[in-house]
């Protein structure tokens, strides 16, 4: 009988939390359907550039990385970090232990809290961090998203590492130049809805396509930027297509993986390998022969870029209009392009020849 | 902790009505009242000296980013005063999540696809149920399981790709605060959840048995309770709720994704235990759990606005949880040590040698020890 | 570790007021040789499906077993089944360490640094201080939970944490976020690639491991008696079983071989940062538990840990070759793991249920 009046309340208990669970999800209004609703229209122009502001002494800069203790984004510091010390500036860097969407929320409010004049990120994911980004800058912050951006309603200004199309051809034009122009090409990108990496592989396919006809796009894999699944993706790929000529890997992280997995197995100088790597990391694959060539922008540059468009932003020598123009330090004068963008140049190839002069 | 529940003895039917109404009152007074005046000192101290802690904005920061936790806590704490485990909570967001966002994109409007979502949750929360209380398999084993399952499926379903484009008004209302106070609007609802869940742990016959389960299964059979019916309607509960997370979670951050919330299950269980629920079943109240959680929550908070790096963070809520279990024990010895009781059976806590009480659960181990047979 | 499997079909448990069931250390009679026959067949099990999923791939891509195949296979599946023989000698004492990918991280980066700051240490001084820097983190989860008598789940819990944090703490403290390949010595690089009559060098390793652990857990009484432990942790104590020695010794072996293998992850990928390993634990359980070790302690052998880990790794390697989504790998461990509990515990029933009949005609 315990049982019986046990199981009813359970169960009376069950019904409770299902229409709480109800009320609380059906509180807008019925039929919202994918689709319907406007999109907002583009950030605030109202406001009027100056182009003649100074920068203020003190700006607090704020730079989030998309994960801390990654290498690539520590070079960007340290190169966001000049900067700020150049405009007297205060640094601070801060950031998530896992490179997760949600994870960089809380971090955003925690610099919007701390009264942060200046936020550099590259985002996780392009959305989970906007309604985050919004508030901080309706509490003053300016926004500066680098190497991932967010919706661009999301922030003022995205520093672009490259255009797509110099990544792009680039790439192309190294594992061309390696194949000889002709067989079956791979892409070990990184996770499937990094922004970028997908905007460059489309652009590889046109170019190539245009430009070099004999390279045949095979699969496009995905080592989500690590280097344990990078390397088996690696793996997995040459199994499944044993007459592979070439990999390109637009990812530090995956072309690291996939030139020591080539390097110590027996595909080293059959399958041509290139992408965007860091000096450092590729140094051995390129001294024993295993990469000729490959490309990068160079991060620092990337942050110390970033820095002065936030300064820039901060002091309102810019407002992340079209055409804007600002000093980047030692960088010189850039130009605010289409939708608050700005190219940071052309990547840098990186052979036997130079690697040496590089060190990040 | 001196949690007055009865000793684990299967001695039969006294013990489901063993704690009596004063009992119960200590429970939810005593347990919970160390964690709880550890987060009262822990406020005032960063409030006094951590810079913005104290406003209405950083409230709400901090309350959005432990709403989601303190909800999945709820039913988890039931089923973890049972005696039992589901690791599967997190994985269960991140499907449900996944989900929603595959219908949206699929054009059915929002009212529908919630619905379906919390239906799934069900679904997921009775596979567990039936693999626990059916077969009589360890939750602890077959939560592991369901873990890995789920978030396979996630991925199954949603892949790498997000889906984002969630009308405005729903994912602004998920982060919209009570006018000028800071405080979250979801809040409101997850108050009423936990009040009810309180009023049902602590207050009604279901309460009771809940504990009386995890004090001893067999006692509670005999004493009439239908153990397996009430389990397996716990966890399914537990998978409703989760999913409520996904969808709140997928509203909050705006994008619906396959790893959304990916190990959140340990935050969930670390902020429980923190509270003073006994991982064995049969100890704990709500209100340890709720501090538990905001604990976890301030900590992370205040540390971020002193730029205390992630790689500490993740040192002290390790840490946090560890020196939560070990206390209570060296309390416990300190205390029989100083005062050594005369008469009747030393209080529970520190006689209770780690896992215990509890014959095998695999019979095929115990059974060579006791047979002898011969054809 | 929560408790109560809540079976309500479980007769064959043993009253809750026992008499405490005699050490199974006693006279081995012919229940415990259909008890060991089970095991057997059990393992038999896993192996048939290892051998079936080989055998579809193979015909949906012969190459999966070319040489250079199966050898990546046999040291991707090293790592993980020397974390799984670790794993199943904590889990027969009805605990479990879930900070082993944390442990594996911490060693990894520390032989790392090592040999970057030493390049002249020797190889198996290298792979010594990554071992024991592994039976360190072993040895702090042993001391809390056999001394402090807390839960093993929770405490390796929070050292999942504790350890991965300070892991990354001292990689940024450093300054060194990543060792490349380029920085390690090229003898201790050499090992990935090594081979003794063309088996990997790694794979060997693991074997030895395996096979040594599985002599311990079987022929010494030390060994045994952690099985004790596991089927009842207070008929044990009572039978004059060191139980916190034991238990505790379990966990130190656990975290050691976690060392080892974090020597193993460093040898093998030669980029270390502060996430290697990261979310290994779910694995290795399910090696464990898929390989029919009970997670409530007192059963399992460490071959049928090994031979799980062998098939989660095949799977992971095979899911491509057969045209299917990388992402149904994480489901397919989940499945497995359901599929192993669900198979363990009709066998047991079964086993119970002749055994009982023996039972009541015998006596």
């Amino acid at each position: 009988m315990t049982s019986f009046l046990t199981r009813r309340r359970l169960q009376g208990g069950v019904t409770g939390f299902a229409v709480a669970a109800l009320v609380l999800t059906t509180a807008a209004c019925g039929g919202t359907t994918r689709g319907e609703e406007e999109t907002t229209a583009g950030g605030d122009a109202a406001a009027s550039a100056n182009p003649d502001a100074e920068i203020p002494e003190g700006l607090a800069v704020g730079f989030l990385p998309k994960q801390v203790n990654n290498p690539y984004f520590s070079v960007a510091s340290a190169g966001a970090e000049a900067a700020t010390g150049e405009f007297s500036g205060e640094y601070t860097e801060t950031g998530p232990s896992e490179a997760s969407a949600s994870s960089q929320v809380s971090y955003i409010n925690t610099l919007s809290q701390q009264g942060t004049d200046v936020i550099l990120t590259s985002a996780n994911d392009p959305n989970a961090i906007c309604s985050a980004l919004d508030q901080a800058r309706s509490a003053g912050s300016s926004v500066v998203t680098f190497d991932s951006d967010t919706d661009p309603e999301c922030r003022d200004v995205f520093i672009n590492q490259a255009t797509t199309e110099g990544i792009a051809q680039t790439q192309v034009d190294l594992i061309a130049e390696q194949t000889g122009g002709q067989g079956q090409v791979a892409i070990l990108s990184a996770t499937a809805n990094a922004t970028n990496q997908n905007t460059w592989i489309a652009a590889m396919e046109e170019y190539a396509a245009a430009e070099h006809p004999g390279l045949e796009f095979v699969a496009t894999v995905y080592g989500d930027d690590e280097d344990e699944k990078s390397f088996q993706e690696t793996q997995g790929l040459l199994q499944t297509y044993p007459d592979l000529a070439g990999i390109i890997s637009p990812t530090t992280v995956g072309i690291a993986a996939a030139a020591r997995y080539l390097s110590g197995s027996e595909f080293k100088g059959q399958v041509a390998l290139t992408g965007l790597g860091t000096p450092n990391q590729m140094r051995e694959y390129v001294q024993d022969g295993t990469v000729q060539s490959f490309a990068l922008w160079n991060p620092e540059d990337l942050g110390y870029l970033a820095a002065y468009a936030g300064a820039a932003l901060a002091a309102g020598q810019i407002t992340g209009a079209e055409g804007e123009t600002f000093e980047a330090g030692e960088l010189g004068e850039y130009t605010v392009g289409a939708d608050g963008v700005v190219v940071l140049g052309d990547p840098t190839v990186f052979t036997a020849e130079n690697i040496g002069d590089f060190d990040f | 902790m001196a949690v007055d529940t009865p000793p684990a003895t299967p001695a039969g039917q006294a013990g489901a009505q063993r704690p009596p109404a004063a009992s119960r009152l200590r429970l939810l007074g005593s347990g919970d009242a160390v964690i709880t005046f550890v987060l009262v000192l822990f406020l005032l101290v960063a409030a006094l000296s951590v810079e913005g802690f104290a406003s209405a904005r950083n409230t709400g920061f901090l309350l959005l980013d432990v709403v989601v936790i303190v909800l999945i806590a709820l039913p988890l704490t039931l089923v973890i005063v049972t005696g039992e485990i589901d690791l599967s909570v997190a994985s269960t967001v991140g499907l449900s999540s996944a989900v929603m966002g595959q219908l949206w994109f699929a054009g059915l409007p929002l009212e529908t696809v919630i619905p379906l979502c919390l239906l799934l949750g069900a679904v997921l929360g009775a596979v567990n149920g039936f693999f626990v209380t059916r077969l009589g398999l360890p939750s602890l084993a077959v939560t592991i399981g369901t873990l890995a399952l789920y978030r396979g499926l996630a991925f199954v379903v949603l892949g790498d790709r997000a889906v984002a484009d969630f009308p405005r008004s729903w994912t602004t209302w998920a982060i919209s605060t009570i006018g000028g106070t800071g405080i979250p609007v979801v809040v409101v609802p997850l108050l009423v959840l936990v009040l009810v869940t309180a009023v049902v742990l602590h207050a009604t016959p279901v309460g009771r048995s809940l504990y009386a389960m995890g004090n001893s299964e067999d006692a509670a059979r005999f004493s009439g309770i239908d153990v397996g019916r009430t389990k397996f309607w716990l966890f399914v509960v537990t998978g409703v709720v989760s999913a409520l997370g996904g969808v709140y979670w997928t509203l909050r951050y705006g994008s619906a994704r396959a790893d959304n919330a990916q190990g959140l299950e340990l935050q969930v269980i670390a902020a429980i235990l923190l509270g003073g629920v006994s991982i064995f079943g049969g100890r704990g109240g709500l209100l340890g759990v709720l501090a538990g959680a905001l604990l976890l929550g301030s900590v992370r908070n205040a540390l971020q606005l002193e730029n205390v790096p992630a790689d500490v963070l993740n040192i002290v809520t390790g840490g946090l949880l560890v020196v939560a279990v070990v206390a209570p024990q060296v309390a416990g010895w300190v205390r029989s040590r100083t005062r050594p009781r005369p008469a009747g059976p030393p209080n529970a806590p520190p006689a209770r040698p780690a896992p215990d009480t509890r014959p095998s659960t695999d019979p095929a181990v115990q059974v060579p020890a006791d047979q002898r047979g011969n054809r | 570790m929560s408790e109560r499997a809540g079976s309500p079909v479980d007769t064959a448990r043993p009253t809750a007021t026992p008499t405490p069931a005699a050490p199974p250390t006693e006279r081995p009679g012919r229940g415990a040789a259909l008890v060991h026959r089970l095991v057997v067949v059990r393992e038999l099990g896993i192996l048939a499906a290892l051998l079936l999923l080989v055998v579809v791939t193979v015909v949906a891509n012969p190459r999966f077993l070319s040489g250079q195949n199966v050898r990546d296979l046999l040291i991707s599946a090293s790592i993980l089944t020397v974390l799984a023989a670790g794993q199943t000698v904590v889990v027969v004492t009805r605990n479990v360490d879930l900070s082993v990918g944390s442990t594996l991280g911490l060693s990894a980066y520390a032989t790392g640094t090592l040999l970057v700051t030493a390049p002249g240490t020797p190889v198996p001084v290298a792979v010594l201080a990554g071992v024991v820097v592994g039976a360190l983190c072993g040895l702090l989860n042993g001391v809390i939970v056999a001394v402090a008598k807390v839960p093993s789940l929770v405490v390796t819990l929070g050292t999942l944490y504790a350890f991965r944090g300070i892991d990354s703490l001292w990689a940024s403290q450093s300054g060194r976020l990543q060792i490349n390949a380029a920085d390690l010595p090229d003898g201790f690089k050499a090992i990935a690639g090594a081979r003794v009559l063309g088996i990997p060098v790694l794979f060997l390793v693991a074997v030895v491991v395996v096979v040594a652990v599985g002599f311990v857990l079987r022929s010494y009484r030390s060994g045994r008696e952690l099985y004790g432990i596991g089927s009842d942790p207070d008929a044990a104590r009572l039978s004059g079983i060191p139980v916190g020695r034991r238990v505790l010794a379990a966990f130190v072996v656990s975290g050691a071989l976690a060392g080892l293998a974090g020597v193993m992850y460093a040898a093998r990928f030669q980029t270390l940062d502060a996430t290697a390993g990261t979310g290994q634990e779910l694995f290795v359980v399910a090696a464990a538990v898929v390989g029919g070790v009970a997670i409530f302690g007192g059963s399992g052998s460490v071959y049928g840990a090994a031979l799980g880990a062998l098939l989660l790794t095949t799977i992971g390697a095979a899911l491509p070759q057969l045209g299917l989504d990388p992402f149904w790998r994480e489901a397919a461990v989940g499945a497995l793991i359901l599929a192993a509990i669900v198979l363990d515990r009709s066998l047991s029933l079964r086993l119970a249920r002749r055994l009982r009949g023996r039972n009541l005609r015998g006596s």
